[in-house]
């Protein structure tokens, strides 16, 4: 990454993954009208326990929406950006859309805006787009073949006609890719989401990965489908099936050697607030920001403080990784060189919070999950530790949150947090994954190396994982 | 002739800048036609604009008290699908 393109993704949590640990974001649902129907989604729904993306408790106004920004901003200081995302598409609301940016802009000009759409209407939009200084956008791009988008995309509204089938796709895919050629033309930074739906687009999106990365975007994320019964939508009714971890793992690896492949997101709500990975949008409600007093002055003197030092902290820590000095090995005679013991990969579990092993074991909502190996540790995914609801046994079929936790770490060998009780421990080992609370509050990158090369010098890692449940 | 939006409307707005007689209007609890104003948009375009955006299956009514958007006809999902799988929910 050059330094110029990490300068303006450094405090965006959705760009860098490095920025997840430490900013938040949220979305403003402003933008209900939708100009097309996928697959994946219901227009119907909203569950306040489920969270994916297009779905919204509540609807906003513009005015609404900028006074809720300024009210998170000032109680969340490590709020960097303001996304619009829906529950629609933000393209098909554009006046909606366009006069939330106009307003923050003015207001809180140190908050980044930025904008997901499916991209049929980006090139009508794009200049407006450039005028508000939305520096980020992100496109949603399943497909590059029409036969591939018909089994996603049900319509699109176009030129006033409801135009259905291949196409409809080829007009759906042709926008996007000129809109992702436009944004680029202008350097505004473009991240394409994709979300993976077996047997539809999977091995195709290899080729959308390398098609857009020629065009010049700058970030893929690959996404799992998310498809229930429950939820109404076309393929949870019809039975399409979702990823498991280790299939969408595999499809952002053979992605990674052409592309940044994103591995932090969380398929959030169109209304989330706060870091990934947590919701805070009930904190937020129209009428608990009514009885709110801010002082937005200092709030946005407080942000500015607080980027400045994480700012640094993070330009620290790059600084002393560059700085570790190489063995100097002196050799008098020629020899051979010893061969370097290479162990397995690892995937490990991590309860993390602020770039730390920082979270109790049964409070942790999520893991992150990092792969391990010589190459050192790097990041490869997240799991839901209380799937999609929480705290409404309706929901459930029954089964513990811990033993949903368990099934949900499957593949992992090891879990990382700051402690754990007996019985998960018991439970854990059983289902052979080793807990392991020896690292608490240190670095991610450094816990998971350390256990890795324990794991190393005890021999662990010649064969395969011992672990017959592992997946 | 006109065409009247129902309670199943989810009051996502679609409608409302494409109606080339601006006869729709935002009310509670969801979106209303006004009747005088509406022309089905015969004269204006080849389709209903309202009925031509609609996500929601059954929302807007034509005279007759027709769906426009007939059950399955918007989502793909085949009705009877969408019924079972409703009832084996409301089992568990």
């Amino acid at each position: 990454m050059s330094d110029a393109i990490r300068a303006r993704v450094q405090d965006h949590p959705c760009y860098s993954e490095e920025a997840h640990h430490y900013f938040a974001r949220m979305h403003v649902a402003v933008a209900p009208a939708c100009n097309i129907q996928c697959h994946y989604c219901n227009r119907k729904y909203d569950c306040a326990n489920e969270s994916r993306p297009g779905v919204v408790s509540e609807l906003l106004t513009p005015d609404q929406a900028v006074k809720k920004t300024l009210a998170v901003a000032a109680t969340i200081p490590q709020m960097t950006v303001l996304g619009i995302a829906g529950p629609g598409d933000p393209l098909a609301n554009p006046a909606q859309t366009f006069d939330t940016f106009r307003q923050l802009a003015a207001k809180a000009p140190d908050i980044k805006l930025c904008v997901s759409t499916n991209g049929l209407a980006l090139p009508e939009h794009i200049d407006e787009l450039a005028k508000h200084n939305i520096d980020h956008v992100t496109i949603t791009i399943n497909c590059v073949d029409p036969d591939v988008g018909a089994r996603i995309y049900p319509w699109i509204f176009w030129q006033n006609r409801r135009i259905r089938g291949r196409e409809a796709a080829a007009i759906l895919i042709e926008q996007q890719q000129k809109g992702l050629e436009m944004l680029v033309a202008r350097g505004i930074l473009v991240k394409v989401n994709s979300v993976l739906i077996p047997g539809v687009n999977d091995e195709h999106l290899k080729e959308v990965s390398r098609i857009v990365k020629a065009k010049g975007a700058f970030l893929h994320n690959v996404m799992p489908l998310i498809a229930e019964a429950k939820h109404g939508t076309f393929y949870g009714v019809m039975g399409q099936r979702s990823p498991s971890p280790a299939e969408l793992k595999n499809l952002q690896d053979a992605c990674e050697g052409d592309m940044n492949m994103m591995r932090h997101c969380r398929q959030c709500r169109a209304d989330a607030v706060g870091l990934l990975g947590e919701d805070r949008g009930d904190e937020f409600t129209m009428d608990k920001i009514e009885a709110m007093d801010i002082d937005y002055e200092a709030a946005m003197a407080v942000r500015a403080e607080l980027r400045a030092k994480v700012t640094a902290e993070l330009a620290a820590k790059r600084a002393r990784i560059h700085a570790e000095p190489a063995p100097q090995v002196i050799q008098f005679m020629p020899r051979v060189e010893p061969q370097k013991p290479v162990g397995r990969p690892v995937l490990m579990a991590v309860a993390a919070k602020n770039g730390a092993v920082a979270v109790h074991f049964g409070h942790a909502r999520e893991f992150l999950v990092y792969e391990a190996s010589a190459d050192g540790a790097r990041l490869v995914g997240h799991r839901r530790a209380d799937a999609y609801c929480s705290g409404d046994d309706s929901c459930g079929d029954g089964e513990s949150v811990l033993d949903r936790t368990i099934r949900a770490l499957v593949g992992c060998e090891t879990v990382l947090c700051s402690r754990i009780g007996i019985e998960p421990w018991g439970k854990l080992e059983a289902a052979g994954i080793q807990p392991n609370g020896e690292h608490a509050m240190e670095p991610i990158e450094e816990a998971v190396m350390a256990v890795w090369n324990e794991m190393l010098a005890g021999g662990k890692l010649d064969a395969r994982p011992s672990a017959a449940k592992c997946a | 002739m006109a065409l009247e939006i129902i309670e199943s409307c989810v009051n996502c707005r679609a409608c409302v800048t494409l109606c080339p007689n601006k006869a729709i209007y935002a009310a509670a609890p969801h979106f209303l036609i006004e009747r005088d104003k509406c022309t089905e948009c015969v004269g204006d375009f080849a389709e209903a604009q309202c009925v031509a955006i609609c996500p929601i299956e059954g929302a807007i009514l034509d005279e007759l008290g027709v769906e426009m958007n007939p059950p399955g006809s918007l989502t793909g999902i085949p009705p009877e699908r969408w019924a079972a799988a409703r009832a084996e929910i409301a089992s568990r």
